[in-house]
């Protein structure tokens, strides 16, 4: 990111940068996509307006939540787990902001390239379900510890899926490195043609069903919202949580949208870059300057587009149940996605 | 998902016979429920074209309900409740509570088929077949307000009962657990009795215990005047 | 194993058979599952599942409910007893208030009872819009458990369709009984009022509407494959467990029961003067009683346009004195609610007011299946067959 900039930054001026960006780059996607999303896409689609009253067309409604929710009283309950029960939103979102790092915004605009990205972001993404699991125990509440033993349960059948879904594309690019990915879906051709560059939700097209499965019960979206599943444990883990600490779980379940929605698109849609072959790039030194203030929009767009996908699915699925969800794991998107890796080692041998 | 069949031409004769005096169906059916259950009915009666209402023995009580079910088929299990027969001694609740209680009528009159008791059991049940159904009561002893469940023939009944035990204080002998499930467990008391006063009523007497004085401003279009 | 030879499943047809071993197995695993320590767990009184204050203590073991039964009385009014005190046209300001969601449907049988007493009928027209204001509150009140069954299950947007046309039928009623949710517009001998102007056409637009409603919620729902993979052999009722607790409306026609009291009674409303479908369903799990109460819904539109087209001129009120006293008797009337079969056996002396009126409540019956039907179930299952067996507090308390 500070390559494009003139002057030489000292070290501590570089972490502040970045820190803020990271911010930024958590806390931006999850207001648009609640706004987005949450407000108004579900309320058109369920034939109803949203907010309406609080700012041009409802716009500073999610300022107002923020306030009310600043402004309630933080109960505990009196036989709650204190330390941890103040400590689990706080890893939750640690998660993400731990996860946000690897994403690449541009040629030189990233935060930290990984030779091992890929490998990384799949570690620390379950990090958010030690999480849950505090505060499913800590709150001394039944519904809580049901909810955080279904999370616990369900984030680990569905990390086996996920983790094979990106296999396909590791061994496709031939790299774990994110920044290497993208560079190697935009600047390779498919059959000579090099007109689009060669996306990985094309080639890998049954890895990306299977990742965007994935992170929808990753993320504990419906249909895979058994942890939360109000109508049955109230809220699940979050209920015993009020004010601010539900403040934090409910930013940490958007930007982890957010942020997972922004991996699938640098895993399959080929991240910040456009296909490098309509400016005649080749190589990564290529790239123009200007790719890095473009780079963040064109990602936050692929992401807007992944994030209304699993924004879609969970406000049109029912849930399913607890059994009914392990068996789909593990008897059809394990299988499912081990067969894609085979299929994709093959090819990749043969071509 | 079977198209309507019989519907319309069950209903038509039975449209005809609106005011019949004779009820032949139902006729025939207290002939056949004396036939089984011999001399555990105590009395009967057929209001044609409405319902059938037959009294049966205190001790023969359950295996009455068994028999109606296993030999008439009356398997569907409506409600069972019962009705205190002594008029209430605090009236409708319209007395001054200011002013000493008047002298009420006390005698018990029971209602049809009679009866010898202040309690009495009622429960329905439905043929599911010919839709037929019956009210059979029995009289609860008055001194032990006990009497056998029938919670072993109708599953259904175990709840019906609970509610009589708490309301009306009758014993089940024979049933599963005989809990409170509407009241306190330490309530004290049968609320549904006559005798159990509506404490709301005696503060407070209920001012409108006839309304058909007209509203404010009240015109020809009241409803109750019809004339 | 026994089951094989137990005397409810020999009687029992194929699909329920193998139902109902299902659910058997499911106890008999119960017990020989390594022993944990169970956890009790208190659904409600407060909780978004119950629709008011339902009371459900499930013995869990893990996810699997080893015994559950539902507490109820947070709600209880003591209707029955407060019948005693009141005269007859004053108690239907109380049954109103029984289902809450169907209030004018309670309503009727308890004046159809006290009419049947007097020996007086009401004019047919006014048993004409009787009937037609009953199916509109049936359609008022099942829309919603068509909304609501979607957010039990977990899907959000059914619920805002169903508010939405709901509020057509809501607007109805209102304009002819002045009551949105609480009519008391039944009298005894007849009604309070005629329709008012223009009602018949716009009556014809709204069952248009919820006709639409009743197709999208049938595909956006019904066809969808979680839903049916939560509801299909999903608290199996067979038919002689149905009408031993005494089951009534959809629940039991679900269990392949075909029997509906507005057909198969004789009653003085209009339902005999149309032609309509009584809707059975052979299964008796979660998804029939679901799938019943959708095609009642239609089958309902369908009832009131038939309704509107034939309905006859005249008198709303028949000539009954100004002073109601109802001569000494016993009379039982029921009908076909919204929820089930709900009845009033009355108890008249000649008085002002009734002497004992004992409710026979729909869900008061359904629900008393509950202990039995939510044995071995998982936890999420025990909302789903709450919601598909639909009970209203009011209805269960009376």
């Amino acid at each position: 990111m500070f390559a494009l900039l003139a002057v030489e930054i000292p070290y501590w001026g570089q972490s502040l940068l970045r820190v803020l960006g990271g911010l930024v780059a958590v806390l931006l996607p999850a207001g648009t996509i609640v706004y987005l999303f949450l407000f108004k896409m579900m309320s058109f689609m369920q034939s109803r307006l949203g907010p309406m009253e609080a700012g041009p067309y409802g716009s500073l409604q999610l300022v107002a939540e923020v306030g009310k929710w600043l402004q309630k009283e933080d109960i505990q309950p009196e036989s709650a787990d204190k330390p941890i029960f103040k400590m689990a939103p706080i890893v939750v979102l640690m998660s993400t902001f731990l996860l946000v790092v690897v994403v690449p915004f541009g040629p030189d605009a990233w935060f930290t390239d990984f030779e091992t990205g890929v490998f990384y972001a799949l570690a620390v993404s379950s990090i958010s379900v030690l999480g849950i699991l505090m505060a499913g125990w800590s709150s001394a509440n039944k519904y809580s510890l049901l909810g955080g033993l279904r999370a616990a349960g369900q984030l680990i059948a569905y990390e086996l899926p996920m983790v094979l879904a990106v296999m396909g594309v590791v061994i496709q690019a031939g790299t774990m490195n994110l920044q290497q990915i993208v560079f190697a879906q935009n600047a390779s051709s498919m059959f000579g043609f090099d007109g689009v560059g060669n996306p990985y939700v094309l080639t890998q097209f049954v890895g990306f069903v299977v990742f965007m499965i994935a992170i929808q019960a990753e993320l504990t979206q419906a249909p895979f919202d058994m942890p939360i599943a109000e109508s049955e444990l109230v809220s699940g883990y979050m209920t015993e949580y009020s004010g601010f600490r539900f403040l934090i779980f409910f930013i940490g379940e958007f930007a982890t949208a957010g942020v997972f929605a922004m991996i699938a698109s640098t895993l399959f849609l080929g991240g910040w870059g456009i296909p490098f072959a309509w400016f005649g790039w080749t190589s990564m030194d290529d790239v123009s300057n200007w790719m890095n203030i473009a780079g963040p929009i064109i990602v936050i767009t692929k992401m807007l587009v992944l994030t209304f996908l699993i924004m879609w699915v969970r406000f049109t699925y029912p849930r399913f149940r607890e059994d009914q969800l392990q068996r789909f794991a593990w008897k059809v998107l394990i299988p499912v996605s081990l067969a894609n890796i085979m299929a994709t080692a093959v090819l990749k041998v043969a071509f | 998902m079977k198209p309507k069949g019989k519907g319309n031409q069950l209903s038509s004769p039975a449209e005809t016979s609106a005011a019949p005096v004779v009820d032949a169906t139902r006729d025939a059916m207290v002939v056949a429920i004396r036939g089984t259950l011999g001399a555990a009915v105590v009395d009967s009666m057929v209001k044609p074209g409405d319902d059938i209402w037959v009294r049966v023995s205190t001790e023969s009580w359950r295996n009455s309900i068994q028999k109606l079910k296993d030999v008439h088929g009356f398997d569907y299990f409506c409600f069972l409740s019962a009705i205190d027969w002594l008029p209430s001694p605090f009236g409708r609740g319209e007395d001054d509570p200011s002013e000493p209680a008047p002298e009420r009528d006390s005698t018990i009159r029971p209602g049809y088929t009679g009866g010898d008791t202040r309690m009495q059991l009622l429960v329905r049940i439905v043929n599911s077949e010919t839709h037929l159904g019956i009210n059979v009561k029995a009289d609860v002893p008055n001194d032990s307000y006990t009497i056998e469940s029938i919670s072993n023939v109708f599953a259904g009944a175990n709840w019906h009962e609970r509610e009589a035990h708490e309301m009306f204080g009758i014993g089940f002998t024979g049933h599963p657990d005989l809990r409170n499930m509407y009241l306190p467990t330490d309530f004290e008391g049968f609320p549904m009795r006559k005798d159990f006063p509506l404490l709301a009523r005696m503060v407070k007497p209920w001012p409108g215990i006839v309304d058909v004085e007209p509203l404010p401003g009240g015109d020809a279009t009241e409803e109750e005047s019809a004339s | 194993m026994t089951i094989l030879n137990d005397p409810v499943s020999a009687k029992l047809g194929n699909r329920q058979q193998l139902s109902y071993i299902a659910s058997q197995a499911a106890d008999a695993r119960l017990n020989v599952e390594l022993e944990t320590e169970g956890m009790t767990l208190n659904i409600g009184p407060q909780h978004p599942a119950t629709h008011g204050t339902l009371r459900i203590i499930a013995r869990l073991d893990g996810e699997q409910v080893v015994w559950a039964e539902p507490s109820c009385g947070y709600m209880h009014r003591g209707y029955e007893k407060l019948t005693e005190v009141r005269t007859f046209p004053q108690v239907t300001t109380l049954v109103n208030r029984i289902d809450w969601l169907g209030s004018f449907a309670n309503e009727v049988p308890f004046i159809l009872a006290a009419e049947k007493l007097m020996g007086v009928e009401a004019p047919p027209r006014a048993q004409w819009i009787r009937t037609i204001l009953f199916e509109l509150s049936r359609i008022a009140n099942v829309s919603l458990f068509l909304g609501d069954l979607g957010v039990q299950l977990g899907a959000i947007t059914p619920v805002f369709l169903a508010f939405r046309d709901r509020e057509y039928v809501l607007n109805l009623i209102e304009s002819a009984t002045g009551g949105r949710f609480h009519p008391n517009f039944d009298r005894i001998g007849g009604l309070k009022d005629d329709l008012p102007a223009g009602w018949i056409d716009e009556t014809k637009v709204v069952m248009k509407k919820l006709r639409n409603f009743c197709d999208e919620i049938e595909t956006l729902l019904f066809g969808n494959e979680i839903f049916q993979s939560r509801t299909r052999g999903i608290g199996v009722i067979p038919r002689d467990v149905a009408l031993q607790y005494g089951l009534s409306g959809a629940n039991l026609r679900a269990s392949g029961v075909d029997w509906d009291l507005r057909r198969d009674q004789d009653i003085a409303l209009a339902y005999n003067k149309v032609d309509f479908k009584v809707w059975t369903h052979p299964d008796g799990d979660s998804f029939a009683r679901c799938w019943i109460r959708l095609q009642e819904t239609r089958e309902a539109t369908l009832i009131v346009d038939k309704l509107l087209d034939g309905i006859p001129s005249g008198p709303v009120m028949a000539k009954v004195p100004k002073i109601i006293k109802v001569p000494e008797g016993e009379a039982w009337v029921s009908t076909e609610n919204p929820l089930g079969e709900m009845g009033y056996y009355v108890v008249s002396r000649g008085d002002l007011g009734p002497f004992r009126v004992k409710i026979r409540s729909a869900s008061f019956n359904n629900i008393s299946i509950t202990p039995w039907l939510l044995r071995g179930v998982y936890v999420p299952d025990i909302i789903t067959i709450l919601a598909s067996l639909y009970f209203i507090l009011g209805d269960i308390d009376r």
